[in-house]
């Protein structure tokens, strides 16, 4: 079992009634709620809450992208990830990813993906997400239509620029390079482990699966919400005939543990009611672009995981029912073991992500959850899945428990 | 009025049109927009009367096929070129509304010897950024009334606005939408401007620039500025919103027919 120390990044000073007066946390949240002295300040604090998670034995430390976007302060996860190489000396660097679409030319990925693999001494996870509609389309307007037709274009150069020895010429739909030979090369052979983080469709399980990459299914809405995502995925895995190693599949929990189960309510839900009631307070209209999914996507009748319907859902919810329905697992060690072993048994999942800085979570209390839960939980759901191989890790890194 | 409901492939399949056409008398295009639900409509009808009326969907709406090896607004016109080479049509009068006059415009522009005479309704494909127009293409249904009528209580509107209650009636329309929304937002996303204002001095065909005098999603200012930009533009407001075609279907017809007759 590998187990990684997911951040988000989110501004943590939003009004309380930002989910009143603006229509969305994303996109278009006015610069006048921003001040750039406490971003600052932030950046530093969720660095030492990375580094400290590493001392405290995680496995590794996920990094991602998002734009325009108030709970996500990380347009750029790379440069995150390169202050951690450089902080960090054990841990696997996951970066999740880069939204290849975006990139113009998708060289430049291939290029600071080689330069973190080799920065960290192999230690580089090569995520690649399709990237969200809010992020793709709207903050940076891609068109809809063309978005995952771009991705694997710039997907099939990128390893390419990875793998193939010669210096060699890409005529793309979207692309045209005439001499593609990127200095440096990455450090791992033949390429950087690549895990793809998806939002349910249909086609990425497939596609994954076919090129035998890592799934990560990135939920906000815990694991009970999350089965039906990635059952769909295991049998996509079956159809096409792959084996069911677990490492296969990635999943996001949010956690908090507390010494018992009252505390954890007396210290965590006002930050988990500010993560769903603010950082996921997108306007309906924001939600998807028309065509970011699939037609049969659309068909499968599941829902965007932000806008009106969502916002409705998430209205209605307490410190119970964000508990009941599975959203957070929270509770004393006793009752956090119980729940994430279920979480990861029923999902099938041999690389569980945890987030445990949940929305205006100060560094204290990130630190007293990191802590709590490397000591009285993790080393209780390690040994799950104890006779698989994980062939989706780097070569450079060293797991928490010394593997 | 019931029009003529063909399909016709162009390309081997590559490229599929579904036709809508009804009428007599000398051939005339209409290109619909994004909130049309393509179809026919009464203000085809009135214009059946006098002209023999094809209105294409749209590649990738409701039976219209093959927008994925379309790549820009070039293919597009191509494709409509041919799309009228299999209609044995010569020139034809175009008509196009919104996105669809945003087509018309282009096709007038880039072949003309396609377009007799070119009809504007409230046309995309200028962007002011004093003026933008509104995002049509993503406003959840409930907000668009308002912004796509005049009145968003009258009749028109609260028809246009009822979905199907039935729930995979429901879903099925919704993915309809979607469908419709993405297949031409391809051509306009994220700013509805591929370059037509460097063209638009190419139209040679008589021109009318029509619109609703209440169009809340395209503000009226453009109206100057397609008449500025295409030479001898007529400019005709009708009373009406941005969906003045539907609200006013009498009136928007008489006033092409009255264009298209001089």
């Amino acid at each position: 079992m590998k187990i990684c120390f997911f951040h988000l990044m989110p501004y943590r000073f939003l009004p309380d009634d930002f989910e009143q007066r603006y229509r969305s946390v994303w996109v278009d949240p006015p610069h006048s709620l921003f001040d750039p002295e406490k971003c600052g300040d932030l950046y530093h604090e969720f660095l030492d809450e990375l580094e400290f998670a590493e001392q405290a034995g995680f496995d590794g430390l996920c990094v991602n992208e998002h734009h325009n976007n108030a709970y996500g302060l990380m347009p750029s996860p790379n440069l995150m990830a390169a202050t951690l190489t450089r902080r960090t000396s054990r841990a696997a660097i996951v970066v999740l990813g880069n939204s290849l679409a975006a990139y113009n030319p998708p060289l430049r990925v291939a290029e600071e993906f080689a330069m973190l693999d080799l920065l960290s001494r192999g230690r580089l996870v090569a995520g690649f997400p399709v990237g969200t509609s809010m992020d793709m389309n709207f903050a940076y307007g891609i068109d809809p239509a063309t978005l995952r037709d771009r991705y694997y274009e710039a997907h099939d150069l990128v390893l390419q620029a990875w793998t193939r020895p010669e210096v060699f010429a890409f005529n793309g739909k979207y692309t045209q390079v005439r001499y593609v030979n990127i200095w440096p090369q990455p450090l791992q052979k033949p390429h950087p482990p690549v895990w793809i983080p998806g939002g349910g469709s249909v086609e990425t399980w497939e596609w994954t699966a076919k090129l035998d990459y890592v799934y990560c299914y990135l939920s906000y809405y815990g694991y009970k919400r999350g089965k039906a995502t990635m059952d769909g995925f295991w049998e996509a895995i079956a159809r096409l005939g792959a084996d069911d190693n677990p490492y296969r599949a990635g999943f996001l929990q949010l956690v908090c543990v507390a010494d018992t189960d009252a505390e954890a309510e007396r210290l965590y839900f006002p930050h988990v009611h500010y993560f769903y009631q603010k950082c996921l307070n997108v306007w309906e209209g924001f939600a998807e672009a028309p065509g970011y999914r699939t037609v049969k996507t659309l068909q499968t009748g599941t829902k965007p995981q932000v806008g009106a319907q969502a916002k409705k859902i998430r209205q209605s919810l307490d410190w119970q029912k964000y508990l009941d329905q599975g959203y957070v697992i929270a509770g004393s060690p006793a009752t956090v073991r119980q729940q994430l072993t279920e979480c990861i048994r029923s999902l099938r999942v041999g690389h569980l992500m945890v987030l445990l800085q949940i929305g205006s979570m100060p560094k204290d209390l990130v630190l007293h959850n990191t802590d709590l839960f490397a000591r009285e939980v993790m080393p209780h759901v390690r040994d799950v899945w104890s006779g698989y191989k994980d062939r989706w890790w780097p070569a450079g890194a060293v797991a928490g428990n010394g593997q | 009025m019931t029009p003529d409901d063909r399909t016709l492939d162009l390309r081997d399949g590559d490229v599929r049109f579904r036709v809508l056409s009804a009428g007599r008398g000398e051939p005339l295009v209409y290109f619909h927009s994004f909130h049309e639900r393509g179809g026919w409509s009464p203000f085809l009808d009135r214009l059946a009367g006098r002209y023999t009326v094809h209105a294409p969907l749209h590649p990738g709406v409701q039976g219209s096929g093959g927008v994925e090896t379309l790549d820009d607004v070039l293919d597009l016109v191509l494709a409509y070129d041919e799309l009228l080479d299999r209609l044995g049509i010569g020139a034809a009068h175009l008509v196009g509304h919104f996105f669809g006059g945003m087509v018309a415009a282009e096709l007038a522009a880039t072949l003309r010897a396609r377009a007799t005479k070119l009809v504007l309704i409230s046309p995309l494909g200028l962007w002011r950024d004093d003026a933008p127009s509104a995002d049509l293409l993503i406003l959840p249904h409930e907000d668009l009334p308002a912004v796509l009528f005049r009145d968003p209580a009258s009749e028109v509107a609260r028809r246009w606005a009822t979905l199907p209650e039935g729930d995979n009636e429901n879903v099925a329309a919704q993915i309809e939408s979607v469908q419709r929304r993405a297949a031409m937002a391809k051509f306009v996303w994220p700013i509805p401007d591929r370059g037509l204002r460097k063209r638009l001095h190419r139209i040679s065909a008589p021109t009318l620039v029509l619109w609703g005098d209440a169009d809340r999603a395209n503000p009226v200012v453009y109206a100057e500025e397609w008449q500025r930009r295409v030479k001898g533009a007529a400019l005709s407001l009708v009373p009406g919103g941005h969906m003045v075609l539907h609200e006013a279907p009498d009136a928007a017809a008489a006033a092409v027919a009255e264009f298209l007759a001089t």
